[in-house]
């Protein structure tokens, strides 16, 4: 069992020393699948998970704000890819300074939180999870002036904890390698003031819920429990990822560009694993 | 353990043809209620038969029943390739063999470990009876089996799930192996890298020169990538140039001349593969390209909704890394 620790609490009304369970099997938010029912209406988990990840917070309606794009049935449980978006009125100075991704039926619901940084121009940003059920997602955004906005989308997936890991192919590619693209923002009316880039991570991240049928014990969880994305010496985004990130993680995020040369990830695993990479800047003058 | 679930309701032999009703269902276990479906097997070259499944997903209804089934008959023993998606499928198979001939069946080779291939297996444990496989199999069913006992629950029905028992083979193929049934031999070839799965195995009836592939060759029914679509592509050369004749495809109610039989599969893994190498390249995100990938197939191939999206994101997903 493994978690990590969750910022100190911005107010007063947060207790101390909160954890936000990304890994396995993790204490109280480790709910059985085998216990739920088929459909988050019959039985919402939502209502007993929010308090105890976001304890004594108010969270308000963020359909203003935020979106979640998801595929209502999701083709492969294992890869269901999910798109997070900011939106502020032109006079609304507030802007996203975290956001909470929780997938509701997975046994480790908190898929990933992202802490954006103020000056990065984030407002967007994508990856692939595993779906275990047919569940509620719910992204919550935690605002620069300290306020929760809650929004959430239903997807009809099952499976994607315990899915298989993909085959690995004969040109192995080692773990924690990483992969960096920078792209035009390809949407139309995208801002042409930001670009996207993606960082890819070779990683199986296992969930821990893949069992072994002749010893009966699960494979342990081993996933990419965290990565900070630098711009130069600019801090763009910090993710601490979780069981529901699919395998060989991959994170899309639009920002705005600065003067730097260079791109630099950082990360790590949940077994202690350390990886690195340096980048060059496409957009750099 | 629920009672058999198989009930005999009548053996006929129609033109070649054997039919075998098996109860398929959730009411199988009440004859009044019970949906009888027929199971069928039918000679397809001399001491060769087939059992041609549907085309179709998993379901209650058809237990199963969507993988085609080989069964060899040599002078001393009987092969039968594949068991088919259920225990009641598996039986309803066991006593069509009993149609056709006599001898004992002395070994079950599994193709991979796709539940419509394995799911039958328990039908045939018994001491006399020696399980075949990849040797990769093994690892495969122990890590994915669990998977698909849960997965297939909804499909298939918690009571016909109950009854499915995974066997590994015993009988390991690593590269390849003939196998005599008496004036009768099997080449089995274990295919290597991973292409439809990392467990793939054929068998060739060296007397016939009869294929039976498995599900490296689809027909009619779209092509379902779980190992590697390069993979596949690497394989398919040396998989067509195998001295057959004929091929019963994994999924595809017919026989089929060879190697032409693999055209069409050949043409949706290359149009899989220059679709998704064309929008990697471009930068369109994985869910934007995934709708988008291989549509100058849609039309040529059945289920084509049920499996192009994963197909295409299974590609992404592996090309994404070249
Ligand atoms: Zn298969």
């Amino acid at each position: 069992m493994r978690t990590i620790q969750g910022d100190p609490p911005s107010n007063g009304s947060r207790p101390a020393g909160r954890r936000m369970f990304l890994g396995a099997l993790a204490g109280a938010l480790a709910v059985s699948p085998r216990l739920r029912a088929e459909t988050p209406s019959a039985q919402d988990p939502w209502p007993a998970l929010a308090p105890q990840i976001f304890p004594g917070q108010v969270l308000r309606d963020g359909s203003a704000l935020l979106t979640i794009e998801a595929p209502y049935r999701a083709e492969d449980a294992a890869v269901v890819p999910i798109a997070l978006r900011t939106t502020f009125p032109a006079l609304d100075p507030r802007r996203a300074r975290k956001i909470t991704l929780v997938i509701d039926a997975n046994p480790s619901p908190v898929a990933a939180v992202f802490t954006i940084e103020p000056e990065s121009g984030i407002d967007h940003i994508a990856t692939r999870v595993r779906v275990d059920d047919y569940t509620n997602v719910h992204a919550v955004a935690e605002l620069t002036d300290g306020n929760l906005y809650a929004v959430t989308r239903y997807v009809k997936a099952s499976g994607g904890c315990s899915a298989p890991a993909l085959k690995q192919t004969a040109d192995s590619i080692p773990l924690g390698t990483l992969r960096f693209r920078e792209f035009q923002a390809t949407e139309p009316g995208a801002d042409p003031d930001r670009r996207e880039a993606q960082v890819m991570v070779r990683h199986p991240n296992y969930s821990g819920m893949q069992m072994d049928q002749i010893s009966r014990l699960y494979i342990p969880a081993d996933f990419v429990e965290v990565l900070r994305i630098w711009q130069g010496d600019q801090l763009l985004l910090t993710v601490e990822g979780g069981i529901s990130i699919s395998e060989n993680p991959a994170f899309r995020f639009s920002f705005k560009p600065n003067e730097a040369k260079t791109f630099r990830v950082e990360g790590g695993d949940s077994e202690g694993k350390r990886f690195s990479g340096s980048f060059p800047a496409q957009s750099a003058a | 353990m629920k009672g058999t679930l198989l009930r005999r309701r009548g053996v006929a032999l129609l033109a070649g043809a054997v039919w075998i009703f098996f109860a398929a269902g959730p009411g199988g276990s009440d004859p009044v209620n019970a949906q009888a479906a027929a199971f069928t097997i039918q000679q397809i070259a001399d001491g060769d038969y087939a059992h041609f499944g549907q085309v179709a997903m998993t379901t209650i209804d058809n237990a199963g029943d969507i993988a085609n089934i080989g069964i060899v008959v040599g002078r001393d023993a009987v092969a039968i390739i594949d068991t088919g998606g259920s225990v009641a499928e598996g039986q309803a198979l066991r006593a069509a063999i009993r149609t056709v001939t006599d001898k004992p069946v002395r070994y079950v080779i599994n193709t991979h470990e796709h539940p419509d291939h394995i799911f039958g297996n328990a039908a045939f444990a018994s001491p006399g009876v020696t399980f075949v496989g990849h040797r990769n199999l093994p690892a495969s069913i122990r890590a994915h089996g669990p998977f698909y006992l849960h997965s297939f629950r909804d499909a298939l029905g918690a009571d016909a799930i109950a009854r499915v028992r995974l066997i590994p083979p015993t009988l390991l193929v690593d590269t390849t192996m003939t196998l005599d049934l008496g004036e009768r031999t099997l080449l089995l070839t274990a295919w290597h890298p991973a292409a439809h799965t990392d467990c793939d195995l054929t068998v060739l009836d060296e007397q016939t020169h009869m294929l039976f592939s498995g599900d490296l060759v689809f027909l009619d029914h779209i092509p379902v990538i779980d190992g590697s679509l390069k993979g596949w592509l690497d394989v398919l050369p040396s998989l067509a140039a195998l001295p057959a004749q004929r091929v019963l495809p994994g999924h595809g109610r017919r026989v089929a001349p060879w190697p032409a039989a693999v055209d069409d599969e050949r043409r949706y893994l290359l149009a899989v593969q220059a679709d998704a190498r064309g929008f990697i390249a471009a930068g369109t995100p994985l869910a934007q390209a995934v709708p988008r990938i291989a549509q100058s197939e849609r039309g040529r191939w059945q289920l084509f909704d049920d499996y192009n999206p994963r197909n295409a994101t299974a590609a992404f997903s592996e090309l994404e890394w070249e």
